[in-house]
């Protein structure tokens, strides 16, 4: 299993990405710098980590998404190839137009950084197949712009599709019917808004995101 | 020559920064505002060989996120 993790300008959550990629998969990630125009070979799963790449500048994601490296995910995603984005990497992959809607201000304006509750939406999917639909998790989010939006239209296709992964427990930044996190038509993308990183070991508080990495790196007993 | 790109919220995206925006215009004492949208101006310097196409594409491309938001070009 390759995993890489794509590191912008302004990441911050890339090398948690990185060891929870590794605590599961016993191997190391390529840490793969966004000025390349290629994945390494063999690569079979990417992470886009949190942070601010290019500090948020015009839109949150939205220099990132224009990035040279964003057409070799976009190819790979389109391959097949798992691709997870968390916090900013989930901003990256709705401007790069890998996942639909947009992620806007939060309703309350606040930056909201606390543990909260989540509802696994749909237990199906590469990534939540570790988890029982409706199940109760938590996980830390820390964001400003996490407030999912898309026309009724769409979310009423992502609901019919059981394409809505995750949806908050509590109301936590005004997102459209609570969604937070979204994959893809062909469920190999998925971009999430909370953590799961920071909830990989007992020390963390939690280690329902562990099951996350363990489900999609496919490492299950 | 200058171009102007009026980046603004598409009608029915809720705007929780212009509502505060409204909100502090009213705790200024500031009477009779209805509504407050928030947008984003960008000015551009541009070669006159830039064509109507290429600064639309500039903007459904990279300025503007159509999901949530209109765009407006003017050529000052």
């Amino acid at each position: 299993m390759k995993t890489a993790v794509i590191v912008f300008p302004g990441s911050n959550c890339d090398r948690d990405m990185a060891v929870a990629l590794e605590q599961v998969t016993g191997k190391a990630s390529a840490m793969v710098w966004h000025r390349e125009t290629a994945l390494p070979d063999g690569t079979d799963f990417v992470a886009l980590p949190g942070g601010f790449s290019y500090g948020d500048y015009l839109r949150s994601g939205a220099m990132a998404a224009r990035s040279p490296i964003l057409a070799a995910v976009s190819e790979a995603a389109g391959r097949g190839v798992p691709v997870l984005g968390v916090c900013n990497g989930f901003q990256v992959l709705t401007e790069a137009g890998l996942l639909p809607g947009a992620l806007m201000r939060n309703a309350g304006l606040n930056f909201v950084c606390r543990t909260v509750p989540l509802t696994v939406a749909n237990s199906q999917s590469l990534f939540t197949a570790s988890y029982k639909v409706d199940e109760a998790i938590a996980i830390p989010v820390a964001h400003h712009d996490g407030n999912y939006f898309a026309d009724a239209e769409t979310l009423d296709r992502l609901e019919g599709e059981g394409r809505v992964a995750f949806r908050y427990a509590d109301s936590v930044n005004g997102s459209a019917r609570d969604i937070a996190g979204v994959l893809n038509d062909a469920g190999n993308v998925l971009g999430m808004m909370p953590h799961p990183e920071r909830a990989i070991d007992r020390a963390h508080g939690g280690t329902d995101g562990l099951r996350l990495f363990e489900a999609a790196l496919g490492v299950l007993a | 020559m200058k171009v102007n790109i009026y980046v603004t919220l598409k009608p029915g995206v809720l705007d929780p920064q212009g509502k505060a925006i409204h909100h502090a215009l009213e705790g200024l004492g500031f009477a009779g505002v209805d509504d407050v949208r928030a947008g984003r101006f960008i000015e551009l310097e541009v070669a006159d060989s830039v064509s109507d196409a290429d600064l639309d594409a500039m903007c459904a491309r990279l300025l503007a996120n159509t999901v949530i938001e209109n765009y407006r070009i003017q050529r000052a």
